[in-house]
């Protein structure tokens, strides 16, 4: 428990600390300080080589470290701030697993002639002679690197967090680097920086709701600590300002990192200006942190007072799903309607937050597994569409992929099937789970709904494939460019999970459903 | 699960499946090798159908109601399983499949050479499409009927998408769109029955024994029996829900009309006798006459709009709008007799429409136009295409000694019983389908012959060995339909047990 004012007489008493439950999070931390340090040590041209090697390497030590926790190590630790429970050691695998798939898109350079997807040089001026010049000699932006790592960590720490304040903490370290890597796009530049100033304004309007709503809950309950919290909430009754205020903001502190609506206004700005691995990497492990913190927060801190956000969240579940459907049927640009598609599925997800039961825990982080390696193998794919002046967005370029590129266009289209939810892909055994928990919580009508917005988003989805498959390429029919092993082998791995968790589902579903429930 | 796995009904099912990614596989040069390959496939299935059919023991010989069975765990989680069996209808209609493949690639040898898509996938298409209808009608287990259902889709779509008329692609994604909203209702409906299911016997299931046997409060009954209804009434397609068939059927090329009205659609009869009556009986029962009035309304409004077609597929893709009415009507009168004669029907009117279809696809290659007005005189220069024709017409309309009569005998005698008014109403469908075929025929057969249409060859050997052997069943099944619904009459009495609907005591005129 975490008590702000420590009185002066009192000696300060250290926690101690659970080092191989914290292993995972301290691995990836400790590696992106060591990015840093190469940053600053190794030399220009043996960088990138060094940074991958670093970067690929924690991230793989830390999914190790997560897979063979040992079950005496489960707890909650470091004096209560962290919770290493079976959830969230799911949540990390599924964040980490997701990561290595979007670094290694990251790391592709033969798709781009000019280098790799980021500026030489952040600080340039978009198009000066500074810029060319570093263009022509080739330097890259290697912070790239160490910036993704900390995201990481941050992330870990976020769906571990047991306590309002390093909830915050996570929340930040996670959300910084992302809104400094959106703005580094090298191709379309302003439009980049834009996305990354919205990124960052409107996050920093989320940060400050969500800390607001912490300090309206430790005003109401004493303590930042989330079993605390959740005692109050039994013990405690009354004060129903600062309970209804501090959960309201909260939530929506944390819905805004899921896109949920109405706070999902910045998604389609930031997804089509970011470059397109930071947006695949965005579009995956964010929202599995996200919900993981959103998921742990509901249940176990707010669990008591699920009578209050249950009805508002079936209903912002339903028009989040709707909402997101609607704007992707309108939307022509290929990022931009994955965007949205990714809204709506915030509001499938939120199907299985809103349950609130086991059946709902289990169905929502297999949901995340699910969507989180398919929409990095989408977006991976987006990457290798081109034009003469970079990635071809506006559907109609995609016409006729099927025809000139049918394996890449093959894989997109399964990928899309999966993201629509059709059978024997991993989308609709997400979708069958999170049904299923709804329903029995009585969420019946929000099921329908969910329906409904499965039927109009397979309009969009279909619309693309028939692009690709029945349509004749046009006269500026973009290139599809061969990339080399990383992303092949990333898209690769999206493709099999895709397959596996469609059509052979139980290990993963007895694996998502032995990891609950939280502890407390 | 059950000891002994009855193989043979899982190689039928893979069999197809398999040999359509070998099709799909094959390489390039060769234009004619994917169609001799697909129909050595297609012949094998069909032997491994009869191999089925011949271990299937009659009820009143000692078989169970299911047999023939074979089941894996497939995701235990949700008690889903990979279970496959047979009970009459299913067998009936298995055949049926079996049959009316080997005479679609036959029939459709030429279909996908002038279009934009290659022959490969085309055949390889229509043999997993044939895998996944077959898994349909064999599965015992409703998570993988409702994949298999789903999945079915996907090669139609491609059938008519790539390999069409020109409004192909409208064709195309109109079909799926409707099918795949009546699928998500399904899936709602699905998703429903197993939280019942979790609730009533402690875990969820799909298994068809386990769910028949639940006990579903009436409400609930009434809203999972529409989800299912719904998808299936689009599938079949009933009025009002048929829109997109004149489309898809239509633009589909001639062979893939035959899989997707003779074959594809009768998985949404097939359901609702499955699935829907037996699941909710209670419910079935509630909305039986709503469901009669929509049939009726099917029938006369399918027949009137046939008449006035003057484009031969949508003709055709009507009279089977009226024809699936007389389908539905059958299962929902709740009698034996309606729903043995509807069963039947489904079998009939898929050689019916193939020969149809198949026929005036020739035609329109031929004449290098569909329109009716573009024909006259046919018999006079191609007597054996109009001849096979007017025989695979008089059967549609139910001429006695053509295999349709029994059926539709059956349903309207079965509907009389119980709905005297809606049998009287339906037998005008008889009258106007009369009318819509020999109009048809008469138009395009008889006559002065029209220019264009004077150097029209009559069927060759190909056509000849695609169309003989609908006609012989059509004949055979006219003349002896005993032989099926000695199948098909104990299955449907087990359906009518499971719905607790008995036929309605004859009524004695009293002294007069």
């Amino acid at each position: 428990m975490v008590h702000l004012a420590v009185p002066m007489a009192e000696t300060l008493t250290f926690p101690s600390l659970q080092y191989r439950a914290m292993a995972p999070i301290l691995i990836v931390l400790g590696a992106a300080v060591l990015g840093v340090v190469v940053e600053a040590l190794v030399p220009q041209a043996a960088r990138r080589a060094v940074q991958l090697a670093v970067t690929l390497g924690g991230l793989a030590t830390a999914l190790v470290f997560v897979v063979a926790t040992p079950g005496s190590e489960l707890g909650v630790v470091a004096g209560g701030t962290l919770a290493i429970d079976g959830p969230g050691l799911f949540l990390q695998m599924t964040i980490l697993v997701v990561a290595i798939a979007a670094m290694l898109v990251v790391a592709e350079r033969r798709v781009d002639p000019a280098g790799d997807a980021f500026a030489p040089r952040a600080s340039s001026l978009v198009g000066s002679g500074e810029e060319q010049e570093q263009t022509r000699r080739g330097w890259s932006q290697t912070e790239v690197w160490p910036l993704s790592l900390f995201a990481v960590g941050g992330m870990l720490l976020f769906v571990t967090a047991n306590d309002l304040l390093i909830l915050f903490l996570a929340l930040e370290v996670m959300s910084l680097p992302l809104y400094l890597l959106a703005g580094m796009a090298r191709r379309r530049r302003l439009l980049s920086q834009e996305a990354a100033m919205k990124y960052f304004l409107l996050g920093s309007f989320a940060s400050a709701f969500l800390l607001y709503g912490s300090a309206m809950l430790f005003g109401y309950a004493g303590s930042l600590d989330f079993a605390a919290i959740a005692d109050a909430f039994r013990d405690k009754p009354g004060q129903l300002g600062l309970q209804v205020i501090g959960l309201t903001l909260l939530g929506a502190g944390l819905l805004f990192k899921a896109a949920a609506v109405p706070f999902h206004m910045w998604a389609p700005d930031v997804y089509q200006g970011a470059p397109t691995p930071i947006t695949g990497f965005m579009a995956g492990a964010v929202k599995v942190a996200a919900f993981g913190a959103l998921l742990r927060v509901m249940y176990v801190a707010l669990g008591g007072a699920a009578w209050e956000w249950q009805p508002a969240f079936w209903v912002i579940a339903s028009v989040t799903m709707l909402v997101g459907v609607v704007l992707a049927v309108t939307s022509s640009d290929i990022k931009r309607m994955l965007a949205y598609s990714s809204v709506a599925h915030a509001g499938f997800l939120l199907l299985g937050v809103v349950a609130f039961s086991t059946a709902g825990l289990s169905a929502t982080m297999f949901y995340l597994l699910a969507y989180g390696l398919t929409t990095v193998g989408a977006f991976a794919v987006v990457m290798l569409v081109r034009g003469p002046s970079g990635e071809a967005g506006h559907l109609s370029s995609w016409a006729g992929l099927g025809r000139t590129s049918p394996v890449l266009a093959g894989v997109f289209a399964l990928f899309l099937l999966a993201l629509a939810g059709i059978p024997l892909t991993s989308g609709f055994t997400a979708k069958f789970g999170v049904f299923a928990a709804a329903i029995e919580a009585g969420g019946v009508w929000p099921v329908i709904a969910a329906v409904v917005a499965s039927a109009i988003s397979a309009f969009f989805y279909l619309k693309v494939i028939v692009l690709m498959f029945f349509a004749r390429p046009g006269p500026d029919a973009p290139a599809v460019v061969v990339p080399s092993l990383l992303t092949t082998t990333a898209i690769g791995v999206a493709v099999v999970a895709t397959l596996l968790l469609g059509v052979f589902p139980q290990a993963f579903l007895d694996l998502a459903s032995g990891s609950t429930p939280f502890l407390r | 699960m059950s000891t002994d796995q009855y193989l043979p009904l899982v190689a039928l099912v893979a069999l197809p499946i398999l040999g359509g990614l070998l099709v799909g596989l094959l390489p390039k040069g060769n234009p004619a090798l994917p169609k001799q390959v697909a129909l050595v496939v297609s012949l094998l299935t069909l032997a491994l159908g009869v191999v089925v059919g011949m271990a299937y023991q009659l009820p009143q010989d000692g078989g169970a109601p299911f047999q023939l069975g074979a089941s894996w765990e497939w995701i235990p989680a949700w008690g889903v399983s990979f279970a496959l069996g047979v009970d009459g209808i299913a067998l009936m209609l298995i055949l049926m499949t079996a049959i009316l493949v080997p005479v679609c690639i036959l029939g459709g040898w030429a279909d996908a050479d002038a279009t934009s898509g290659s022959p490969r996938g085309y055949f390889a298409w229509i043999l997993v499409l044939e895998g996944l209808v077959l898994g349909v009608f064999a599965a015992t287990d409703v998570f993988l009927f409702y994949v298999l259902f789903e999945a079915m889709l996907i090669p139609m779509y491609f059938l008519i998408g790539r390999y069409g008329g020109a409004q192909r692609q409208y064709a195309a994604v109109k079909f799926f769109l409707y099918s795949l909203a009546g699928g998500l209702l399904m899936l709602a409906a699905l998703v429903g029955l197993w939280v019942v299911s979790a609730d009533q016997l402690g875990a969820g299931t799909f298994d068809y024994a386990a769910l028949v046997g639940l006990d579903i409060p009436v409400e609930t009954q009434k809203w999972l029996f529409l989800g299912f209804f719904i998808a299936f009434a689009i599938k079949a397609p009933l009025w009002p829900l048929h829109t997109w068939l004149p489309d898809a059927a239509s633009e589909a090329p001639p062979s893939s009309s035959v899989l997707l009205v003779g074959v594809l659609d009768k998985v949404g009869t097939f359901g609702m006798l499955r699935l829907c009556l037996p699941l909710f009986p209670d419910a079935s029962k509630y909305f039986a006459p709503a469901i009669i009035v929509l049939s009726i309304v099917g029938i006369v409004y399918g027949a009137l709009l046939a008449i006035g077609q003057t484009d031969l597929k949508r003709l055709i893709a009507y009279t089977s709008v009226s024809h699936f009415g007389f389908i539905a009507l059958g299962i929902f009168a709740m009698t034996s007799q309606g729903q043995s004669g509807a069963t039947l029907y489904m079998v009939n009117h898929g050689f019916s429409i193939a020969a149809l279809f198949l026929i005036v696809g020739f035609m329109a290659t031929r004449r290098g136009s569909r329109m009716i007005e573009d024909f006259g005189g046919v018999q006079k220069v191609a007597p054996v295409l109009a001849g096979s024709f007017l025989v695979a017409g008089l059967s549609s309309l139910a001429l006695p000694g053509l295999s349709s009569f029994v059926s539709e005998f059956l349903v309207l005698a079965g509907t009389f019983t119980r709905y005297p008014a809606a049998a009287v109403v339906a037998t005008l469908g008889i009258v106007l389908a009369a009318l819509y075929i020999l109009l048809m025929y008469q138009r395009t057969m008889t006559g002065p012959v029209r220019p264009g249409v004077e150097g029209m060859a009559d069927l060759r050997g190909r056509e000849v060995l695609a169309i003989a052997p609908v006609l012989a069943l059509i004949v055979a099944l006219g003349v002896f339909p005993q032989v099926a619904l000695d199948i098909i009459n104990p299955s449907v009495d087990q359906t009518m047990t499971a719905v607790g609907s008995t036929d309605p005591a004859p009524v004695v005129a009293e002294g007069k």
